[in-house]
């Protein structure tokens, strides 16, 4: 409901642009589409959440970001965090290694496991792992780039240990369109790229089939500058983008829409962002269903990682970041997400240290435990506010993705930089808004203190541990059967070459211990490299 | 923009593999919009290609955006690799993630100026303006 003119209360409006209301009212939600797609959860269009119960009967996964220096720092780094109740692991890979670049190769020089562990053969893989019980840890692996012989190593290494792949849980990030618009740890062309991941799709909807091949991410798009309901446009069409690819090849979407799962951005407005998540499962399921023709429900599932809100953390008076790491996660929990990680409150300048970590840990922790969070699903489903606004969000997110298909489509539009150059240009809008105070940031522009010069503490990296695992390459790649390592490679180079699903040949070079440099530089002689568009 | 001062040739660039390009892309809108000539590299530029593309831009000055923590390592190489052109008079601006105690020896290293995370646009401005403007 207005105010009127005369109550003197000045418009309102959420960064997607939607204006709120004052008040809320039964006319409101009537006026906005009423409540006839709400649903009940676990059912279609899956509003209130992808499941019957939701938390009652299981409660969020949750899974920190963690990784650095070589395989076995990490390993220590993993088993410390499961000791301390974590449920997932979620794994930072260097640059090197997210880029498909050997730990010796001269681009590597200073950035080897500095931002995450060094991977380069599956000898890395099998250490980082050893011990962890892949049936009751599932792991997410956050590569992009390198995503073939990362999954690769990974499937090769569960094999080793005796897992049966068909059972196998985990997630791979593996969206390579975000990586374009933010992040950017891309490889290949844009085309080539959205066929490894089409490749992926297709080897684990057939021989992984509980395995997450892909994580799409509207999470970089947001921390990139993009706002809430353009965060969930554009990775709802990528992720019918890479549905076309794979339908392409003669797939049934029901086949391979479950190994689809998404990531999303929690900082900002707690009700947008809540109206967001419930926007984006409702429009998810009815693009699946509607457009897609997909019959089983999993299909039209929006499952999720909801967490992070790094762009929301601020350099200026830190200790501040753990309350607003708290409130994000309070949005992850009302929004229904299946799993949550937080950023820590020094990540605004450094790698979490293991404290920081620890405390984004017990906020969840908390948050489950002692606030009542996992009660009841859906909480705020029903209030007026939230189903008129989660209406009108849901038709915001519809107009974004209509406008991106009149354009040419996400594809189109990514490979032509306008999606790149669209989201910047917000960015820059926004840092404009903070500095002249229309976007307000505690510590920031209002409420600043005059702060003592803080001496950020980077995570110490290594580089003693950069020279080990060197040696270590090196000496794996001694042990091998170079022959064998040739001969896998050249098989890798022919299914690319022919169109083939490469994951197969690329498990094989993997297996007789090709490095990530040896199969990413294989895919590049077929595929040639990514050309940034000029920023506009 | 001030009138009297003039618009300036800049190279923005990202060295290294780290993909974090907000900050360098809205440093250089912003600096686009103060009337300064902005050329953005885009990632994973290698220190020649940036000495490169200095040389080829004529640039007035050439700024780098560091945020994995390697900006020492990264700023010496780009240094080398501009004065390996001839081009030791250009002048090195970097900004990203740099602790306190890096600044100094970015300093040693020829940088003339860093602009930690934080740091507003009319403070990147104003100085850049200021001194070579």
């Amino acid at each position: 409901m207005k105010a009127g003119d005369d109550a003197g209360i000045p418009p309102l409006f959420w960064e997607s642009g939607l204006e709120v209301d004052p008040l809320f009212t039964e006319e409101d939600l009537e006026e906005s589409g009423g409540t006839g797609r709400i649903g009940r959860p676990g059912a279609f269009p899956f509003t209130r959440g992808i499941h019957p119960w939701m938390y009652r009967k299981r409660p969020w996964t949750m899974r920190q970001y963690s990784g650095f220096g070589t395989a076995s720092e990490t390993h220590e780094r993993f088993l410390y965090l499961i000791r301390n109740g974590q449920t997932g692991l979620n794994v930072a890979f260097d640059l090197p290694t997210q880029c498909g670049l050997d730990s010796d190769d001269p681009m590597a020089e200073g950035e080897v496991g500095r931002v995450g562990m060094a991977v380069d053969t599956l000898a890395d893989i099998e250490e980082a792992f050893a011990d962890i019980p892949l049936n009751e840890i599932t792991v997410s692996l956050t590569i992009n780039g390198a995503a073939v012989p990362i999954m690769a190593m990974y499937f090769a290494m569960a094999r080793k240990r005796g897992f049966d792949l068909k059972g196998l849980k985990g997630t791979a990030q593996n969206d390579i369109l975000k990586e374009f618009i933010g992040r950017g740890t891309w490889i290949y062309p844009v085309e080539e790229s959205v066929r490894l991941v089409g490749d992926t799709i297709e080897f684990c909807a057939r021989e992984v089939p509980k395995y997450s091949a892909v994580s799409i991410c509207g999470y970089h798009i947001r921390e990139s500058g993009a706002d809430p309901a353009q965060e969930m446009a554009y990775a709802l069409a990528i992720g019918k983008a890479y549905i076309d690819h794979v339908k392409a090849r003669g797939l049934d979407v029901d086949e391979f829409a479950r190994t689809l799962s998404f990531n999303f951005d929690i900082y900002g407005n707690l009700w947008e962002q809540v109206c967001k998540f419930r926007a984006g499962r409702r429009l998810w399921a009815r693009i699946l269903k509607e457009e897609y023709g997909a019959e089983n429900p999993r299909s039209m599932q929006l499952r999720m990682i909801a967490g992070g809100g790094g762009a929301g953390l601020t350099v200026q008076q830190p200790e501040n970041n753990i309350v607003r790491g708290a409130y994000y996660a309070l949005v992850s929990a009302l929004s229904g997400t299946q799993t949550m990680a937080l950023c820590s409150y020094d990540e605004a300048y450094t790698i979490p240290s293991e404290h920081a970590a620890k405390l984004s840990l017990r906020t969840m922790q908390i948050l489950m435990h002692e606030i009542g969070l996992c009660d009841t699903v859906d909480p705020l489903g029903g209030s007026w506010f939230i189903e008129t606004m989660t209406n009108r969000m849901e038709a915001r997110i519809e107009a974004v993705l209509a406008e991106c298909e009149a354009q040419g489509g996400i594809l189109e539009a990514v490979a032509k930089g306008d999606v790149q150059n669209a989201v910047s240009r917000q960015a820059y809008l926004r840092e404009k808004r903070l500095a002249e105070g229309e976007f307000k940031k505690v510590g920031v522009n209002c409420f600043v203190e005059e702060e003592e010069e803080r001496e950020i503490e980077f995570h110490p990296h290594d580089e003693e541990a950069a020279r080990r695992q060197i040696e270590r390459m090196r000496s794996v790649k001694a042990r091998r059967d170079e022959s064998e390592v040739s001969r896998r490679l050249a098989a890798l180079r022919e299914a690319a070459a022919r169109g083939d699903n490469v994951m197969p040949c690329a498990i094989d070079a993997v297996e007789a211990y090709a490095t990530v440099g040896e199969v990413c530089g294989a895919l590049k002689e077929v595929f040639g490299v990514y050309e940034e568009p000029a920023l506009r | 923009m001030n009138p009297t001062r003039r618009s300036l040739r800049i190279v923005i660039a990202k060295p290294g593999l780290d993909g974090h390009d907000v900050g360098a892309k809205v440093v250089a809108r912003a600096l686009v919009d103060a009337g300064h000539e902005v050329v953005y590299t885009g990632l994973r530029q290698s220190p020649e290609a940036i000495a490169n593309t200095a040389r080829q831009e004529d640039a007035d000055l050439v700024g780098l955006s560091i945020l994995s923590g390697s900006h020492l390592p990264l700023t010496r190489k780009v240094r080398e690799a501009l004065d390996r052109l001839g081009l030791g008079e250009v002048p090195l601006l970097v900004g990203g993630n740099i602790p306190r105690k890096d600044h100094e020896a970015l300093r040693a290293l020829g940088v003339r100026a860093v602009f930690p995370t934080g740091t507003s646009f009319e403070e990147i401005r104003g100085f850049i303006e200021r001194e070579f403007g």
